[in-house]
This record gives C-alpha cells, structure tokens and sequence, in this order.
C-alpha cells in the first residue's frame, strides 16, 4: 500500500494511500460504542438507583454487590473477564442446546461490557442526586395523587438532573476514554486504528516524527471529543438549573 | 343519618376522622383525636408547637401513616392494613390517588416544583393525574393565578418568587384540582411578617366563598375570624373545640384561655 518515504501528508489522507479514512472511522466507532454504551449505563443506573433507595433488602443487597464489584476491578480486567467469561458461558450454553459456537461481535459485545461497567458508576451518581431531592418536592407529588411512575418521571427525574449532571458529564469523558480499552478484545475503535497504523508506519517508515503526529492526532481527536462534550453538559446543567437562583 | 342531617340543616360531611392515634417510635404525638368537615365548614386546629397538628393534618391525606383510626373522605372509608413499621398504610393504591386528589393539600414550605414554571406547577396534577385537556387546564390556571394576583408572574420560576407569592402559587395549584377539600398545614408560619397579609386574604377570600377547609394555623386572630369550627390541639390531645366564639373567649378548659391569650 505504502511505498518508502511517503510524505506525511500522504499518510494522513483519504484512500488507499493514506489512513484519514481509517482513523476517521475509528473515531465514529469509538463515539458510537461510548455513546450506546452510556446509554445502557444510563439506564442501569437508573434502576440501579432506584433499587437502592426504595428496593427490598434483596434487591439493595444485589446492587451493592454490583457497585461495588464493578467500581473495586480495574475496568480492563473486567472488560477481559466479561468478554471471555461470558463468550465461554454464552458458547457453552448454545452447545448444551446443540447449536454452534459464535463469534461475539466486539462492538456489541464492547457496548455491553462497558454500559454494565458505567451503570456502576451511574447508579450512585444518579442515587445521591436523588437524595439531594428537597423531601418536600416529592411530597408535593404524592399529595396531588401522582402515582409512583408518575412521580419518578415528572418530578423525581427532573429535579436530580441538576444535581446528577456534574457527575455524569464526567462519567461520559470517562466512557469515551474507557471505549479505548475495547481495544484489548479486537475493536477497531479509534486507539487501535491508530496503534495499528503507527505499527506499520514504524515498519516502512523509520521517521519517529510520523508516529508523534499519529499519536498526537488521535490526543487531539480525544482532545475535540472532550471539548464538545463539555460545552454540551454546560448547556444542558444551565437548562436544567433553569429554576434554580445562581448563588451571587 | 340523611333525616338526620336534613333535620338540623346540615351539609354531607366532606372529612370524618375517627379515633386517630400516631406513635414516633415510642412516643405517642396523637392520642385519638377525631374531627368532622361538613361541606362549607373550616375548621381550625391550633395549639403549641409539637401539639400534634400538623402530623394530624399530614394522616388525613396520608403523608404520615396513622398508627390507629379511621379516615373517611367524601364518604369513602380509606381502606387500612396494618404494616410492618407497626402504622396502618392504605392498602388501595389507586383509592389514596383518587382520595388524594379531592384534598388540595397547602404545605408551609409551599413545596412548588422548582423545575416548572408557575403555570406548569398550577396545571401539572390535572393534566396528567386527572387527565383535564391542557388547554382546559392553562385557561382554569390563568384565572385562578388572577385571582390570586400571580397572572403576571405565570412564566417564572419559583425560586424568583418571594415566599408570599411562592404561597399563593402553591394555593392556586391546589385549587386547580377542584378539591373537595383543602387542607392547609401552617400557611403562612414559613414567611417574613409582612407577607403574611397577602396570603391569609386568599385564604379568608376562599372561606367566604364557601370552600371547605381544615386549616393548621398559628394565627389566632385569624382562625378567630374564618373558622366555623375550632380545635385546640395539646400534647395529642384535644384540650378543647367548639365555635370559635368559644374557644376563643368563654373556653372551658384553663390551659386553652392561657394559650388563646398568650398569643395575639
């Protein structure tokens, strides 16, 4: 594909010469995993929250094993763990029933594993912005006949936002860095497309300088996420904090 | 009890508390208090705090579980099982919401949603607990923010308000459901002195108009005016009731003619 000593501009391009294209879709694919996956998280934590303020003894016993677990493993290990244990079990369940194995699909399976690792994190963000609910706004809900899905979905939810977006704004810049981990189990997300196209630079290369410009371009594409990210949780914490007077 | 009723020119009773008793623990703050609210009546209840009140108040739309009693609204016996924190819980979900709903419920610390605006807060339970068209529910909430001088404010947020208007707001919400009842725990105990005025000319507007109301209160003078019924409240017990003629100026029992005349 590469003859010796392309330019660096060639490198970067679109096309057969160049891997523009490449890093550009692994930077569609690591959005997309840290996104579906925060998603999932969200929901997680949602019920997750839930369980742990108004569940039984059981289903609060569940999810602080949950959190605690998730939160105390390094997501790497776990990411490895999930991945093998539950492709090993998943096999061996469709064997028991005779059928194939199958090849999980690491996006899919990407999304999952990091969606059940953020629905630790969020579950207590989202339980203690609930807890900083004036006791009085839910009061209010109940003696106006709102039932409990009601409740939760026009009063409870809308008032913790305020209080859960700080924390989940981070938890989001922890996702998408978190996605670069995917890599470990074969997904060509943003930091394994570059890896592998410094890989084969530094083989037909042996310009140092084009590694550091691969390298700090996919800094920098972590860098915009970043950035973005940021101005859109400012926006949505001002939106949410609407009713809310600014201390002077 | 119709001929009953027809015969002294009564009104069907809107709240009948039987025999209600709350534990705190080990403590015992109500000690079988009853009350009945026929409709067109308001009935007062004071006395000190920690009497007993507001937690009364707070069981007859369940935002406290009583520990003994009966609670009828509008005629409907609330169906009671006893749970295992050792107090009755309604055991029909759907029956607390529906009796809910008929008890406009007034708190003293306003408790408006702080995520909507005034005019979101005033139509929120009727659109979507009593399912009124939103249209339907704008135009009630416009008049009734009217009437109680908030029209102009309908677009802002609660924390913009002063505690006054917060209240009056928080009144307008709950007659948006067209209670049966409204039940006002300490109105105006959570405002400055001078916003006081503002709140208690809604109230007195809506006794004259005929509402039925129980009202928690620590304005004397006030309960003196408005009441058709009066209940001194101590230490779980009720001291001493009757027209507010009464309790406010022959009472029968020592320790009520000290408090009504302590406080003025």
């Amino acid at each position: 594909m590469l003859a010796a000593s392309t330019s660096i501009f060639t490198m970067l391009s679109w096309g057969d010469q160049g891997y523009g294209d490449e890093i550009a879709l692994g930077t569609l694919v690591t959005l997309q995993v840290s996104f579906l996956a925060y998603l999932l998280g969200f929901a997680i934590g949602l019920v997750g929250a839930v369980g742990k303020l108004a569940g039984g003894a059981i289903t609060r016993g569940a999810f602080n094993v949950y959190t605690t677990l998730v939160r105390a493993v390094p997501e790497l290990v776990l990411i490895l763990l999930l991945y093998y244990a539950g492709s090993d079990s998943l096999n061996r369940l469709l064997g028991g029933v005779g059928l194939g194995p199958v090849r999980i699909n690491a996006l899919v399976a990407g999304i999952v594993v990091l969606g059940f690792v953020q629905g630790a994190y969020q579950t207590e963000v989202i339980r203690a912005a609930i807890q900083a609910i004036p006791i009085g706004q839910i009061e209010a809900a109940r003696a106006y006949g709102m039932g409990p899905l009601l409740r939760f979905r026009r009063v409870v939810l809308p008032a913790m936002l305020p209080f859960a977006i700080p924390g989940l704004a981070n938890l989001w810049l922890n996702a998408t860095k978190d996605s670069a981990l995917i890599s470990v189990v074969g997904l060509s997300e943003l930091a394994l497309t570059t890896k592998q196209a410094a890989g084969y630079i530094k083989y037909t290369q042996g310009n140092p300088l084009y590694l550091l410009v691969f390298y700090a371009l996919t800094a920098a594409i972590y860098l915009a996420i970043s950035l973005a990210s940021n101005q859109f949780f400012a926006w949505l914490e001002r939106r949410t904090r609407r009713g809310q007077r600014q201390p002077a | 009890m119709a001929i009953e009723a027809k015969a002294a020119g009564k009104q069907p009773v809107a709240v009948k508390v039987d025999d209600l008793h709350k534990y705190f623990g080990q403590l015992e703050v109500l000690k079988g208090v009853s009350l009945t609210a026929r409709e067109g009546e308001v009935v007062s209840m004071i006395g000190a705090s920690g009497s007993g009140k507001s937690t009364f108040l707070r069981c007859i739309n369940f935002l406290e579980m009583p520990t003994q009693g009966r609670i009828q609204v509008t005629g409907e016996d609330v169906a009671l099982k006893p749970g295992k924190d050792g107090n009755l819980h309604p055991s029909d979900r759907k029956q607390l919401e529906r009796i809910r709903t008929r008890l406009g419920m007034v708190f003293q610390s306003f408790n408006l949603w702080q995520h909507m605006t005034v005019l979101q807060n005033v139509i929120e339970a009727p659109v979507h607990v009593l399912r009124v068209p939103t249209a339907e529910a704008i135009a009630r909430a416009e008049k009734l923010l009217n009437k109680v001088g908030l029209y102009e404010k309908r677009d802002q947020y609660p924390a913009f308000l002063s505690g006054g208007q917060q209240q009056r707001a928080a009144i307008a919400r709950a007659l948006c459901m067209e209670p049966k009842v409204m039940l006002f725990d300490e109105p105006t105990s959570a405002l400055d002195p001078e916003l006081v005025g503002e709140v208690l000319r809604v109230i007195r507007d809506l006794a004259e108009e005929g509402r039925t109301m129980i009202l928690v209160t620590h304005e004397m003078k006030f309960a003196r005016d408005v009441s058709s019924h009066v209940i001194y409240l101590h230490q779980g017990v009720i001291e001493e009731e009757g027209p507010p003629k009464q309790v406010f100026g022959v009472p029968k029992s020592e320790r009520c003619r000290q408090f009504v005349s302590t406080i003025h």
